[in-house]
């Protein structure tokens, strides 16, 4: 394997992870937000701070780290997209410091206002939808270069199908992979009521999925051919993906086995979003910017590389102290324990 | 428009992030080792007073790192947005550290979750204490990753530049530079003081407003001695920083001091007013030989001028006014918290007096703007280079417009979350008094 698709592969790991555990987040705030209009909360609320107040940090942590990498596997993305991004990054940027913020305002201080719950909520689709336009420009078609500088045309962006096919998704796939997740969250914690209201918003959002992502591949077909190309010499890849989705579905139709059910998200989320990526090679800005120009040098790829194993072999233990102590462990999970 | 140029309003909103950032960050990496120390000192003798102590802090710090984690996730998208053409070609050269500050705060964030969610879950607190450690180490090991990167920025090493074309990159000796011992060490040394008199001063104003509860004077000694010594360190190896900014950048040592003519034997200059067309200094103190001993350690050095270089490569010259802040809230906090030591220990009064308690409130804030008016000496002081002498900012800077609309934005962003801070750090300790997380201890309860 070379050095460039090496350093996109551990990068677009970290994108994947931030994806699922950041989508539970924000899907969660979510639900929260919608149980206390819908004055359900009563049912909801409890899982979902247990569920989330020790990992927060977490989460944001796989974000930072997409970022700090890209810039130093790839320098390059940092001029293109450090210069069109400005807009739609500050405002993202803005939506997760009010969110962090305002939960750590919340959980450690002291809790209790509506408006905050509603706010958080609200960012939890905000957010998604504004760091998705990254996907999008990376397609291609909305950059020109101007005297030499990378200029975004906004109008083509937001008049642009794809870019709303694009944002739809996002908000869905947040809302799907947090209600399954907390489905079987709400399960182990043996909340029966929790448990048959997050399946309800499960099933409610399965069937919108597979719609705007089947949208997205067709819009793709006109906008990026190219791409649609790559898309369908392994259309194999999102074939399986698709099986995996049914089988989760008709598991949580039936109850059954959420912990499979879990683990079948992982994995129907895991190839479509790697068949994707595959797909995409070997640009990373179509058509001006692609793994191979846009490379580190190698002294650089290698000592990264080092010090990615080397952090990982850190890592993971802790994480698992972290997991076994929260996730897993049952007196925990049933609110026995603080 | 405010700011119509992007180089100019990049400039600004990377000074108001880091501005910002820097008093979270500074808490992020100094509070933990406070913790450790009350909860040693409190496993050691045995001491509840000790315990609650490192329990209370760390209730306040969850929340100062939640706004220290956002507003750091921010500076480090924000460079990239802003300052495009440098992070190019810092990506290529330093972006080994930045990466490992990353795995840094991962760590510490895994260890602060688990530590702040099992006060109860060990039957021997020693383990419980074990905990600490690796969110102190973690911490500290973020404050030097990025302070590497920033020494880079002031000393690049580790590559030659051939026709505009960055060759034979490497990334260790990146890393190693010649700014790098000095900042390093200073920065973190800092932190750890700023702390100190940080919750010292929240001690005093609790005494300051009536309290007599011996838990605040315990806490109120501790963190003064801890304080003073950090004091000391930070004052020496300041020393060593001007060191280092004499050999490698003149031009800036030459700014702190209005320093125009090469001269030996030059005295330093305290305060004073600026002519800067005549390049005469009003009102100022001079300290004979200082300066000399500063930039080489002997009093009849040669300190460089400004003279020296051209025109467009000094600093601007207010960085005088910013070092010297810096300096002398160094020295007051140093005397303070040394006269009040020794004052306890001998049983003067004057150091339990009001007005004394009320100057050691004043010194929290104060040690604060020093950690500010040392950054805005350093990174000021480093103009017009963002990579010194290899890239302008200038040259760094985004091309595109509307930097000067998110300046606002950041602006407003950053009065609602230092107000949220504020406003929710109240509320806890309101709502929570000494007195009623002793009364909970005591009853076997547990201090929420
Ligand atoms: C509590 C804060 C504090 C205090 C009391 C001091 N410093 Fe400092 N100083 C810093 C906080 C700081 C800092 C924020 O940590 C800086 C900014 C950049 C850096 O490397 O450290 C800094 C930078 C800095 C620099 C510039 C380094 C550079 O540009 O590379 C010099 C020459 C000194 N300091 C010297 C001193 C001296 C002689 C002090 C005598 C008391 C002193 N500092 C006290
Ligand atoms: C002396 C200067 C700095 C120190 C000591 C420092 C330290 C810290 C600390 C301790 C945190 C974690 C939050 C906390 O524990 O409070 C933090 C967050 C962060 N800082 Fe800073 N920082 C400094 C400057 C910078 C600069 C210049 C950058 C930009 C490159 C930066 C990037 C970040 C990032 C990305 C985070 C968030 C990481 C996460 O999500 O966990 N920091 N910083
Ligand atoms: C670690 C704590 C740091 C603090 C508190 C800090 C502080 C500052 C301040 C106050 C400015 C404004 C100077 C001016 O407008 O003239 C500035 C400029 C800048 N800093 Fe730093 N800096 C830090 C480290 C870093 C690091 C690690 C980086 C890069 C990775 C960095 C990148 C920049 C850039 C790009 C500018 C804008 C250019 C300039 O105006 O000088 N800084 N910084």
């Amino acid at each position: 394997m070379s050095l460039e698709i090496l350093g996109i592969t551990v990068l677009w790991t970290f994108l994947f992870g931030y994806v699922m555990v950041g989508s539970i987040d924000y899907g969660a705030g979510v639900f929260n937000a919608y149980s206390i209009i819908t004055k359900k909360d009563h049912i909801l609320s409890k899982i979902i701070q247990r569920y989330l107040s020790p990992v927060w940090e977490v989460t944001n942590v796989f974000f930072v780290f997409f970022f700090v990498g890209i810039v130093g596997f790839f320098p390059q993305t940092a001029y293109y997209f450090g210069t069109i991004f400005l807009i739609p990054g500050s405002i993202a940027l803005i939506l997760l410091a009010i969110r962090g913020s305002y939960y750590a305002f919340e959980t450690y201080g002291s809790r209790g206002h509506k408006g905050y719950a509603f706010m958080y909520g609200m960012s939890g689709l905000f957010i998604p939808a504004s760091l998705s336009i990254v996907l999008t420009i990376s397609e291609g078609g909305f950059v020109d270069i101007v005297n030499g500088d990378p200029v975004l045309n906004y109008w083509a962006l937001f008049t642009s199908p794809l870019t709303w096919a694009i944002v739809v998704l996002s908000v869905v796939a947040v809302l799907y992979i947090s209600a399954v997740f907390l489905t079987w969250y709400a399960n182990k914690t043996g909340d029966k009521d929790a448990t048959e209201l997050m399946r309800k918003y499960a099933l409610a959002w399965a069937l919108p999925l597979i719609i705007t992502a089947s949208g997205i591949i067709f819009e793709l077909r006109s906008h990026n051919p190219a791409h649609f190309e790559r898309i369908l010499d392994i259309w194999w890849v999102f074939g399986v993906s698709f099986l995996l989705w049914i089988a989760t579905v008709a598991l949580i139709w039936s109850r059954k086995k959420y912990s499979l059910v879990v683990w079948l998200l992982f994995g129907q989320f895991a190839l479509a979003f790697f068949g994707y990526g595959f797909s995409h090679y070997p640009y990373l800005l179509y058509p001006h910017l692609s793994i191979y120009e846009g490379f580190t040098n190698q002294a650089m790829a290698i000592s990264l590389v080092v010090a990615f194993i080397l952090g990982l072999l850190m890592l993971i233990p802790s994480l698992y102290l972290l997991l076994k102590l929260f996730l897993f462990d049952k007196d925990y999970v049933k609110g026995k324990r603080k | 428009m405010l700011f119509e140029d992007p180089v100019f309003a990049s400039r600004m909103l990377t000074l108001l992030t880091l501005t910002f950032h820097i008093i979270y960050a500074t808490i992020g990496v100094g509070v933990p080792l406070m913790i450790m120390i009350a909860q040693w000192i409190g496993i050691r003798k045995n001491d509840m007073h000790y315990i609650l102590m490192a329990r209370r802090w760390a209730r306040g710090f969850v929340v100062t790192v939640a706004v220290g984690v956002v507003t750091g996730t921010i500076i480090g998208l924000q460079l990239s947005l802003l300052w495009p053409n440098f992070m190019e070609l810092a990506g290529n050269i330093i972006a080994l550290p930045l990466f490992m500050e990353v795995f840094a705060f991962f760590f510490e964030a895994i260890f602060l979750g688990i530590y702040v969610y099992t006060w109860d879950r060990f039957d021997d607190q020693r383990k419980h204490f074990l905990l600490l450690i690796p969110v102190a180490l973690g911490a500290t090991a973020s404050a030097f990753f990025i302070t590497v990167v920033n020494s880079f920025m002031n000393a690049p090493a580790g590559f030659d530049f051939v026709d505009g074309q960055l060759v034979h990159a490497n990334p260790i000796a990146a890393m190693f530079t010649a700014a790098m011992p000095t900042k390093v060490s200073h920065v973190i040394v800092t932190a750890y003081m700023a702390s100190a008199f940080l919750l010292a001063a929240i001690a005093a104003f609790k005494l300051w407003k009536g309290s007599s509860h011996e838990y605040h004077k315990k806490s109120l000694y501790l963190m003064m001695k801890v304080g003073f010594i950090f004091s000391v360190a930070a004052a020496l190896i300041g020393d060593f920083s001007g060191k280092y900014v004499a050999e490698y950048q003149p031009e800036k040592l030459a700014a702190f001091e209005w320093h125009f003519e090469t001269e030996e034997g030059a005295p330093l200059l305290l305060y004073g007013a600026l002519d800067e067309e005549n390049q005469e200094t009003k009102y100022a103190i001079h300290i004979p030989f200082a300066l000399s001993i500063l930039a080489h350690g002997n009093p009849m050095a040669e300190v460089t001028g400004l003279n020296e270089f051209p025109q467009e490569e000094t600093p601007p010259l207010v960085v005088h006014y910013f070092f010297d802040t810096m300096v002398t809230i160094g020295v007051f906090m140093m005397a303070l918290s040394f006269i009040y030591w020794f004052g306890i220990k001998l049983g003067w009064s004057f150091v339990r007096a009001s007005w004394y308690r009320l100057l050691i409130v004043i010194g929290g804030p104060l040690t604060f703007l020093a950690i500010e008016a040392g950054w805005w000496t350093a990174e000021v002081g480093r103009q017009p280079w963002i990579l010194r002498g290899i890239m302008t900012v200038d040259q760094a800077a985004t091309s595109s417009d509307y930097v000067g609309w998110m300046f606002i934005l950041f602006l407003i962003l950053y009065i609602v979350l230092g107000a949220g801070t504020v406003f929710v750090l109240r509320r806890i300790f309101k709502n929570n008094p000494i007195e009623k997380d002793l009364e909970k201890y005591n009853k076997g309860g547990d201090p929420a």
